[in-house]
């Protein structure tokens, strides 16, 4: 009994650190609102709903990444196991501590597998988003919420595709979107939750597109809109990755569901 | 106040204990140094530093050199993970180290590959010796974590003529699900409340859980497969 007011106050405390730490994580983030899009490869190409939920402002960059593996040692280049990430994790870094003066601190990291990349969201108290909340937040221009029928915004994006070496630009700049989210297109490819939930074949390199052997349920997926090139691409390099793969324009970002609403949500 | 104050730093404790857990979780065993020369057999130092007897530089150890127990890089026993197997008990997958393992993803409710890929499970055990069905254990694990409940795999299970010890159902959260299909190639996705596409890939895995064979799509000559199995168990 003596001790429930001294629990009282911790408990309070507790609460308070809690949200302060919430607030602290979600200053470089903004919401993203809810709503319904048919993206490329869907469900018989209908619409999918998405729920609001906050997205990072801008990529995870080097500086932050360092901080991290300074954080979690099993992270840090000579020490991640293979299982986790490939030859190429962080092989740009010039030491497990430091990235070195070739790669510029606030620049995307890239070279990051799926599990690090999941890791250090985790860490965060957040997540990585999924295919859909990914696509659905990257299909505004500075505008509007949704620009794929825009020729001048699908341009932009192949422009972009075509330009060497972006991933060492700054963080920023690039456009600013509809949400206030920086970067989705410009830097660098982004590695999603459930990127391979992508069923254009086991391997893209193979070529077939609708293999009924190695996919169940194949003929129900189609791409939607063949016109939406660029998101074709980011579709067929979504499945030509592995887990463990670190790759020098791949890149990644946090989110983190709005709210306790978590059922919806199939990675 | 010193009340609050000690509050506040138990709070600050919780806190940090409470903060992402894999903390310090892999300590990384402690460098050994050793002479090129093997001067003195296989004497380690833990410091850099130069042989008393040749006087050269000491050289560090690889890291690699496992130890009886240790789990190699490219293990699936690296993944922390827990799932629920088919009578309702929760296990790690390092429980099941020892054996060959034969694993395939799956989800109790499909109607068009699944019972195929079943086939091939069962075709495969069929085809190990008898003498050697000990050290083989097949694991089915789910796609769909929340149809497939413990309940769900023991009808599953008995339905196939699969309820004995080698024959292994999981579930596990939608996280680590996610998780174990990126290790091992397997793409899904839900396409309607009731059904999943999916990679039709049964893997093998050897006693260390390292992936030694992938067999890809359905009802597909499966000597390969079992071939490997059998190398592994000899």
């Amino acid at each position: 009994m003596i001790l429930s007011p001294f629990f009282k106050v911790a408990f309070t405390l507790i609460g308070i650190i809690a949200v302060n730490i919430v607030s602290a994580q979600s200053e470089h983030m903004v919401t993203v609102k809810g709503g319904t899009y048919i993206p490329l490869y869907g469900v018989d190409s209908t619409a999918v709903t998405v729920e609001e939920f906050s997205m990072d402002v801008y990529p995870v960059t080097n500086k932050e990444y360092l901080k991290f593996v300074q954080e979690y040692p099993e992270w840090k280049k000579s020490t991640v196991k293979r299982l986790f990430a490939d030859g190429n994790y962080l092989v740009n870094w010039e030491s497990d501590e430091s990235f070195g003066n070739q790669l510029a601190d606030d620049a995307a990291v890239t070279n990051v597998s799926w599990f690090a990349a999941r890791k250090y969201c985790e860490c965060q108290g957040k997540r990585l988003p999924t295919v859909d909340e990914w696509e659905y937040a990257a299909m505004a221009d500075k505008s509007n919420p949704d620009a794929r029928k825009k020729e001048s915004y699908n341009q932009l994006i192949l422009d972009w595709y075509e330009a060497p070496k972006t991933f060492n630009n700054a963080i920023g700049s690039t456009f600013k979107n509809y949400w206030g989210i920086y970067d989705l297109h410009g830097l660098v490819w982004e590695w999603t939750m459930d990127f391979n939930s992508v069923l254009i074949s086991g391997e893209s390199r193979k070529d077939v597109d609708k293999d009924s052997n190695l996919f169940c349920g194949s003929a129900a997926v189609g791409a939607s809109d063949l016109m939406n090139y660029a998101a074709f691409m980011r579709y067929a390099f979504r499945g030509s990755l592995k887990a463990n793969y670190a790759i020098r324009n791949l890149g990644f970002r946090c989110v983190k569901t709005n709210g306790s609403n978590n059922k919806n949500l199939t990675y | 106040m010193k009340k609050i104050f000690n509050a506040g730093l138990l709070c600050l404790l919780v806190v940090n204990l409470i903060g992402c857990n894999t903390k310090n979780s892999t300590k990384t065993t402690a460098e050994k140094y050793q002479c090129p020369m093997h001067c003195e057999g296989d004497k380690t130092y833990d410091q850099p530093d130069k042989c008393s007897v040749c006087k050269m530089d000491l050289q560090l150890l690889a890291k690699n050199n496992k130890k009886e127990g240790e789990i190699s890089e490219l293990s699936i026993y690296n993944l922390p993970s827990k799932w629920t197997n088919q009578n309702n008990a929760e296990i790690q997958l390092k429980a099941l180290k020892g054996d060959v393992l034969v694993m395939v993803m799956i989800y109790t409710s499909c109607q068009t590959a699944c019972p195929r890929l079943v086939a091939d499970m069962r075709g495969i055990e069929e085809q190990i010796p008898a003498d050697k069905k000990d050290q083989v254990t097949l694991v089915f694990v789910s796609i769909d974590p929340e149809t497939d409940t413990p309940q769900r795999l023991k009808e599953f299970a008995k339905e196939n003529q699969m309820d004995s010890k080698k024959w292994v159902f999981l579930r596990g959260s939608e996280a680590d699900t996610r998780e174990f299909s990126a290790v091992l190639a397997v793409n899904y996705k839900k396409i309607s409340p009731m059904d999943f596409s999916h990679s039709n890939i049964i893997s093998v895995f050897d006693q260390e859980g390292e992936l030694a064979y992938q067999q890809e799509g359905l009802g597909v000559n499966n000597k390969e497969t079992v071939s490997k199995i059998i190398e592994l168990v000899q």
